[in-house]
């Protein structure tokens, strides 16, 4: 198991302090396995979802390498059926679920309200074996011949048409789903419950809001679709007919229950990435974050009407077209809050102080890529456009642009930002910069050639295409031979930093924030004593903040 | 590589293509501009406020509401415009003209079956006339399936157990791509043919050549082979209603309430005939779920659209080739094929 190795990772990592902090204060691996520790259980969670992210990456690999050519040639058809789904599955509910909030808020929800640890520490570590026995189940779902129905699992193919590994996969989401309900539910009261004295809502940091509607969406989305997929698995089973009309079902129901949640969860990804963002900017550009209120509860709208627009996704699948129009009208709306955000952190940058460090350049890349995601969506959430351009790749590009661009991005300058305080140690500058650059310019070659692809014509889960698709593709697939190398770049030296990293100190970015506070890495309890809070966030001054090495 | 296209958008071959493509440059446009503002600001401000000293904090500022209401204001008035632009083309795009000639899709994995109301029949090819609409009545056999053609910018999900439309009118002669939309499973991506649009004389030609009996004619022979003129007929004692000018109607149900009598209530009416009753008639006729094909069924649904005042085939005269074919559109269907080829006989 992963987890066996990070008492041998972090073994040789001696904080700059003297006393002993949660990761040398003890150990054995039962202590990993065991721990209450909300920074430990962070830790099992960056480790587990990294091997994930890996697992996924090496699916995207081989789908870019089979369309790098129009003919299918390098693997059979139902392999790459296959492979497009298990990436989807694999990404969607092992990584990008539970990236940001299972790591960084995991990590980071106690410290920055000054807490000694979430409000049900066993629940906590429950979800991360529940995350696991439910990563297990994936496992052994991919050696069994995997899964091949798209991570959508559309019926009657998912019920009737496919022979795969369906009942197991749809069993592992469904457990995984618990998980998450878990986390999002912890979060919640802690949020609530155990903030520091003084720390009133307002004087949150925005990371914490971000976390707070995050958490809303997970508890009121997840049980949605594991009733759904308890349905398919019936339904596949037993033939007891729910979706499946020659049983009597109805398969747009399918439809309309899925994304009843699977649009939520596009902002249980993305709304994470936007609080690690509101850190970032505002750390690097030494500055109050520009419309505090509007950017937090701009997080709460987008968390309130990303559920009344699940519809957007079936524009074309015969529901009722007075249905279509509400949820087209409705997804235009969403515009409004996501454009406050960006609108609010490049003011934020106005007459600043901006400093180009890694975290900041990720930051950066963020609002552009997302920009980008963003404005696409109008593209797809718009009904005349959205008859043209739905299933085709330019949903594959934007969703890409958003999650990836997006949601990846924000999760790496976040992991960078807060690295020193998870290990006491600095990865190094200037490779840092390097695979920020390198992700940039490789995510962009991989993902825009796909819009053009799209508006050509091109479909999604295609595993042939015609040849006058080539160019495009032949693009996008070198594209990703750069952004895999941008991400393998990080775990070497984010590896190698755990022991040959320069000591970081308490607060090596000069940053305002609790966390920032106590020593690095935290001992167990977090902080000596249980801060008290006087001010509202972000108030940078030469006197609060300055750099301690 | 050979015959990559540069355009940012493929040949518009329809009338409702171009009218997307302008509402595609104005969200392109205004997505192009809005990114604009922010790229260009996040570069200058992070270029021109670089931090120079490590002693420098900046004057802070924490927000304006004016420029907050200004920021969500207008955006919301260019998505509003967006939104709107769109639905009024949605709404053209459901909505077939009266005049839009019938073609019946089936797709099944991994093709797609064509029956024209002339009685030809076509797979993963579609020949179609330039300039006039074209209305699709598609269902599946197994999964979902989608009908997309990129060079007409429409496309709509071909659903099992329903009918779902799609409507078109091209501009063009040409050859143009068909795919399908819908992941279907294995050969997903070889669910693929092409659309053939032809100046009308050519494709009048076309039409004649390929003739059959029509559909209607052959829904007409179904519906007696199934016995459904045993009832539907002036003669049988009012047993079932008769369905002459049926199409289009609305129809009171015992219930009290009233249905349009379109392409969905006949399909159900002749599968499932519980669901719906007809005011005035009892609730005997078998259900033929499972018991005829999709092409069947459109057949018979055809013909009972077609079917005019009087135009109930006689009763217990069920014959292989009916002197006259009341319910043609083409008038030059050759005469009857040989018996074995005959879909639905019976002897």
């Amino acid at each position: 198991m992963s987890m066996t190795l990070e008492p041998k990772a972090v073994r040789p990592i001696t904080a700059a302090s003297d006393r002993p902090d949660y990761l040398n204060a003890d150990y054995s691996i039962l202590s990993w396995l065991l721990t209450l520790d909300h920074k430990r259980i962070a830790i099992l969670y960056l480790i587990s979802i990294s091997v994930f992210f890996f697992v996924g990456g090496f699916f995207a690999a081989l789908i870019r390498l089979e369309l790098a050519t129009p003919g299918g040639d390098l693997v059979p058809g139902d392999t790459y059926n296959k492979l497009f789904t298990m990436h989807g599955i694999v990404m969607l509910f092992f990584f990008l679920i539970p990236s940001i909030p299972a790591t960084l808020g995991n990590f980071l929800v106690p410290m920055m309200i000054g807490a000694k640890d979430l409000a049900f520490p066993r629940l906590n570590l429950l979800s991360w074996y529940v995350y696991i026995a439910a990563g297990v189940l994936a496992v052994i779902a991919m050696f069994n011949g995997g899964v091949d129905t798209g991570w959508t699992f559309y019926t009657p193919l998912s019920t009737r048409a496919s022979h795969t590994q369906v009942f197991l996969t749809a069993l592992a989401a469904f457990v995984a789903g618990f998980s998450s309900i878990l986390t999002g539910l912890n979060f919640m009261v802690t949020i609530h419950r155990m903030r520091a004295p003084g720390l009133t809502w307002f004087r949150l940091p925005l990371f914490i809001w971000a976390m707070y509607a995050t958490s809303l969406v997970i508890m009121l989305g997840t049980p949605v679709i594991a009733i759904t997929l308890a349905m398919v698995a019936v339904e596949r089973a037993w033939g007891v007919g729910i979706f499946d009309p020659s049983l009597g079902g109805d398969p747009v129901l399918f439809q309309h229950l899925f994304w009843f949640y699977s649009h939520p969860a596009v902002y249980i990804m993305i709304l994470p990435g936007m609080g690690v963002i509101s850190e970032l900017i505002s750390t690097f550009c030494r500055k109050v974050i520009f419309g505090y209120k509007f950017i937090a509860f701009s997080s709460i709208a987008i968390a309130v009407l990303g559920f009344a627009v699940w519809g957007h996704h079936m524009f074309v699948s015969t529901q009722s077209m007075m249905t279509s129009v509400f949820f087209s009208i409705v997804t235009m709306l969403v515009a409004v809050p996501s454009g406050i955000k960006v609108f609010n952190w490049t003011a934020t940058m106005w007459q600043s102080s901006v400093s180009w460090q890694t975290p900041m350049l990720y930051a950066l890349g963020f609002i552009g890529l997302f920009t980008i995601g963003g404005v696409t969506g109008l593209h797809l959430g718009t009904l005349g456009t959205n008859i043209a351009l739905t299933q085709t790749y330019f949903v594959v590009a934007h969703f890409h642009y958003v999650m990836v661009g997006g949601a990846i991005m924000a999760y790496l300058g976040g992991l960078h930002f807060w690295w020193p305080k998870m290990t006491g140690r600095m990865y190094p500058e200037f490779w840092g910069k390097l695979s920020a650059l390198i992700v940039f310019i490789g995510f962009n070659l991989t993902f825009f050639p796909q819009f053009l692809l799209g508006q050509q014509g091109m479909l999604r889960r295609y595993w042939e295409y015609v040849p006058e698709f080539q160019v495009l593709n032949v693009m996008s697939t070198a594209g990703a031979s750069i952004l895999g190398v941008g991400y393998i770049l990080p775990l070497f030296y984010l590896l190698w930093s755990l022991r040959y990293g320069k000591p970081a100190g308490p607060n090596p970015w000069g940053a305002t924030g609790l966390e920032w506070t106590t020593q690095s890495p935290p001992i167990s309890e977090n902080f000596e004593k249980t801060p008290v809070v006087t001010t509202e966030p972000y108030r940078y001054s030469r006197e609060e903040a300055h750099p301690v090495h | 590589m050979g015959g990559f296209d540069p355009r940012i958008l493929p040949e518009s071959a329809s009338t409702i293509a171009s009218r997307i493509d302008a509402l595609y440059w104005y969200i392109t446009g205004v997505g192009a501009f809005v990114t604009l503002i922010v790229v260009v600001g996040v570069l200058y401000f992070s270029i021109r406020y670089r931090r120079t000293s490590e002693d420098y904090f900046p004057k802070p500022f924490v927000g304006s509401t004016a420029l907050e209401l200004t920021w969500s204001f207008i955006p919301l008035v260019l998505v509003l415009i967006m939104g709107f632009w769109g639905v009024a083309i949605y709404a053209d795009f459901w909505r077939a003209p009266e005049n839009a000639t019938d073609v019946y899709v089936i797709g099944k994995q991994w093709m797609w079956h064509i029956n024209h109301q002339g009685g030809q029949r076509e797979i993963n090819t579609l020949h179609v006339p330039v300039g006039r609409p074209i209305r699709l009545v598609m269902t599946s056999e197994d999964v979902i399936h989608d009908f997309y053609i990129p060079a007409f910018r429409v496309k709509m999900d071909v659903v099992p157990g329903k009918y779902s439309h799609l409507w078109f009118e091209a501009t063009k002669p040409g050859t143009y791509h068909l795919f399908c939309a819908a992941y279907c499973g294995t050969e997903h991506s070889r669910m693929i043919g092409k659309v053939v649009v032809m100046e009308p004389a050519e494709f009048e030609q076309w039409q004649t050549q390929k003739a059959d009996r029509s559909m209607a004619l052959q829904g007409r022979q179904l519906f007696q082979k199934l016995q459904c003129i045993t009832c539907h007929h002036p003669e049988a004692g009012n047993k079932a209603p008769i369905l002459e000018g049926l199409y289009g109607r609305r129809v009171a149900l015992d219930n009290g309430s009233t249905v349009l009598a379109d392409e969905a209530y006949i399909r159900e009416s002749i599968l499932y005939p519980a669901k719906k009753i007809r005011a005035g008639y009892r609730s005997i006729m078998p259900t033929y779920d499972k018991q005829v094909t999709e092409e069947e069924l459109m057949k018979v649904v055809a013909f009972i659209k077609g079917l005019k005042l009087g135009g109930t085939p006689p009763l217990m005269q069920y014959s292989e080739a009916p002197a006259v074919d009341d319910t043609k559109k083409t008038p030059t269907n050759p005469p009857e094929k040989a018996p074995e080829n005959v879909p639905g006989k019976n002897k």
